[in-house]
């Protein structure tokens, strides 16, 4: 790190005010100061080869296989929350859309549009967060880019990530290959980062302990690739919860799907907010939290790979694929009816009473 | 969850409906109205209709707060939100249900009009003492559960002179409501709606108690039970009023004993009549004007009105032609007989107020009913 410090040193006489400065319309002009700004926080925190070749893309050796690409945009707020920070979460959240096919995550862009008056030192804690997520997950911010909006123009900072990764050879995963009889598997329990966002909105001012479960599934997702090549499909139950995921993979498979209620996972404090806000666990956001469907024979073997996993400790079947013309989640409720598990309607709002 | 849990256990499901199949009478129909959105709400989301034996029907009533404030009310709340300098708050349910013309409070928000969801009256009072160059507007529904509330934050206005503070008072009670279904024609002349019974409302009778019920037992010769919205208070009240039935008895019970008295909360019940009085008459979507069935602000809280403070007049607002909302309302009409049901009033374009709230009939019905059709198609 010594090298680049000397260097923007030499460049930029007085370097980036991080106590007191803020985000300015300059940052963003493609001059001198955003020229700084990209030394002395993204190059520095981000710190890689290409980054700091300090060209407008990264040239990528890959290794042999299908390539999976995908891009995400994140614009959460609040911008830290209990367990992470958008940094963290537009890593995470992009690694996971990649592991997803089951490919290995490699690369990562970041694009981050931000409001003038944002401060610094929010900014650096963000774009550390993002490196060290980055780091922990051994994938790198290739390429990047920064533009300012005037204020009042954002919220802050919105992030943008896109990335690649290698599928291992011969493995297919989507979600058009459910069929019936297949499990339905989940790594841990529901709603915990929706709870934990939700907490922390101005407007909701009470104390809970749920921590964001916001983690990069890709070392889950190896373990599991490895025990059952035969799994047929994984997704992360991010936005709309798990309800919304089955559904999703119900209509593409052209299957229904059956759910135990009394077999989802879910921690205390997450169901009694819930409760307490009128929600619905199964469509409230996940994003350390993955979906897999596999034959029904491999279950087993699939289950007790998760569980040894520090992410799918408590992970179980959840459900079972069905043969349904209209392809609905249903579900048992513990109370002993049954209840169709649609999509949500609009956005989730409270009852009143 | 401690206290919560203890009442959607399947265990003791099993034996509650178990006794409920011994028990009704195979040869004859229960038909029992749950009064409250929460009340179906509880038994669409538990799958509480899946034990009841066929011959006990639920007839969803109208306690949905929501399903019931007619458009003419919202149109006057949406016309409020479209003035410069007011801030609409409102309840988080009310913001999808669509005013004259289709368009609703998040249409209104979306096209730059400030409306906040709140989670009480309170939130709404301490907005205004946060902005105090702001006008805030809390459009305030509900029956008798959320009209303390709003109680306390007039008073809270008054007492910190607060003059950016006023309510658009829209609270409906819920007596009116049940013996207007009881008087109609539908129900006591021509018998097109057979209601056998009544799930009386939960919460409600946490503040006004079980003894305004007492007179519907005496003069319509119709059980109530007052009733918990856990699944397990569904399904033991449904055993109760089955029991009453089939020994010819009409009687209010309190199955909800945990929390309802036979008075009521006197210290809530002296706030809102320091507050609030009744209107002369009030309309209802779905049950038309129904005299005695609202409140308003008294003359000496007139500075915290909306109604008084911004000159609003109710002008009613023509529903939708086809909208059977009304008749499924009142039980006349089951959501399937609506020919918008399923087609061009869905729970993401709702044309009616019955699929507007997740606590709605039409809602309910539409989730549940396509599976009931699906199943039986299988």
């Amino acid at each position: 790190m010594s090298a680049p410090q000397a260097r923007t040193k030499r460049k930029f006489g007085r370097p980036l005010n991080f106590k007191r400065g803020v985000i300015e319309l300059s940052h963003g002009s493609g001059g001198r100061a955003m020229a700084q700004l990209i030394d002395e926080l993204f190059t520095r925190s981000l710190s890689n080869p290409w980054l700091e070749q300090g060209n407008d893309q990264a040239c990528l050796e890959l290794p042999a296989g299908r390539v999976a690409m995908t891009t995400d945009s994140y614009v959460i707020s609040p911008l830290f929350f209990p367990g992470g920070d958008i940094g963290s979460l537009a890593v995470h959240g992009t690694i996971n859309d990649i592991a997803m096919s089951g490919a290995r995550p490699l690369h990562l862009s970041a694009g981050f549009i931000l409001e003038a008056g944002f401060p610094l030192r929010d900014l650096r804690r963000i774009v550390d967060s993002m490196a060290a997520a980055a780091r922990a997950a051994e994938v790198a911010v290739v390429t990047g880019d920064t533009k300012v909006v005037e204020r009042g123009k954002a919220d802050g900072v919105f992030i943008n990530t896109s990335g690649i990764g290698v599928v291992p050879e011969g493995l297919q995963l989507s979600g058009n290959l459910a069929r019936p009889g297949d499990r339905i598997l989940i790594n841990g329990t529901i709603g915990d980062h929706g709870v934990a966002v939700m907490s922390k909105r101005a407007e909701l001012d009470f104390e809970v302990s749920v921590e964001s479960d916001s983690a990069a599934l890709h070392d889950l997702v190896r373990v599991m690739v490895s025990a059952v090549p035969q799994m047929r499909c994984l997704r992360d139950p991010t936005r709309g919860g798990v309800a919304t995921t089955l559904n999703e993979i119900a209509r593409q498979s052209g299957v229904g799907m059956t759910l135990e209620e009394a077999a989802i996972p879910i921690k205390p404090e997450v169901a009694a907010v819930c409760e307490l806000l009128g929600l619905d666990p199964l469509y409230v956001a996940n994003e350390g939290k993955l979906i897999a469907i596999c034959p029904p024979q491999y279950a087993q073997a699939l289950l007790t790979a998760m569980t040894r996993h520090p992410l799918g400790r408590r992970s179980a079947v959840i459900g079972e694929v069905a043969a349904d013309q209209p392809h609905f989640v249903r579900m048992h409720t513990a109370f002993g009816g049954s209840r169709v598990v649609d999509w949500l309607s609009g956005e989730q709002l409270p009852r009143i009473c | 969850m401690k206290y919560i849990d203890e009442y959607r256990d399947g265990v003791a499901a099993r034996g509650v409906a178990e006794q409920i199949i011994l028990e009704a009478k195979p040869d004859r129909v229960y038909n029992l109205m749950e009064f409250c959105g929460g009340h179906t709400h509880a038994i669409y989301r538990y799958g509480v209709q899946d034990l009841l034996p066929d011959n006990v029907n639920m007839i969803h009533g109208p306690g949905c707060p929501v399903c019931v404030l007619p458009i003419g009310r919202l149109d006057m709340a949406l016309s409020l939100a479209d003035r410069d300098g007011i801030t609409v708050c409102t309840y988080g349910d009310m913001l999808r249900v669509p005013g004259s013309g289709g368009r609703s409070l998040l249409q209104a928000k979306a096209e730059g009009a400030d409306i906040r969801m709140v989670y009480s009256a309170a939130d709404a009072l301490k907005l205004a003492r946060q902005h105090r160059e702001q006008q805030v507007v809390f459009f305030a529904i509900g029956f008798e559960t959320t009209t303390p509330p709003t109680a306390v934050a007039i008073q809270g206005a008054q007492a910190q002179d607060l003059d950016n503070f006023t309510v658009f008072c829209n609270h409906v009670l819920t007596p009116s409501a049940i013996a207007n279904i009881l008087e109609s024609p539908d129900v006591r002349e021509l018998g097109t709606v057979p209601i056998d019974g009544f799930l009386g409302p939960a919460h409600v009778s946490v503040v006004i108690g079980s003894q305004p019920y007492e007179f519907f037992a005496r003069e319509y010769h119709k059980p109530v039970i007052i009733s918990g919205f856990e699944p397990l208070d569904v399904l033991q009240s449904i055993l109760m009023l089955i029991r009453q039935l089939n020994c010819g008895r009409a009687e209010v019970e309190n199955q909800y004993i945990r929390a309802v008295s036979r008075h009521g909360n006197l210290k809530a019940k002296r706030m809102v009549a320091e507050v609030f009085e009744l209107r002369r008459q009030f309309e209802w979507r779905g049950l038309g004007v129904v005299p005695y069935s609202a409140l308003r602000i008294k003359n000496r809280f007139a500075k915290f009105d909306a109604e008084v403070r911004f000159d609003l007049s109710y002008t009613p607002a023509k529903e939708h032609n086809g909208c059977e909302c009304g008749a499924i309302l009142r039980g006349v009409l089951q959501p399937i007989d609506c020919k918008l049901f399923g087609t061009a009033c869905t729970p993401e374009t709702p044309m009616g107020s019955c699929m507007v709230s997740s606590e709605g009939a039409c809602a309910a019905h539409y989730i549940y009913g396509r599976y009931q059709a699906a199943a039986g198609t299988a």
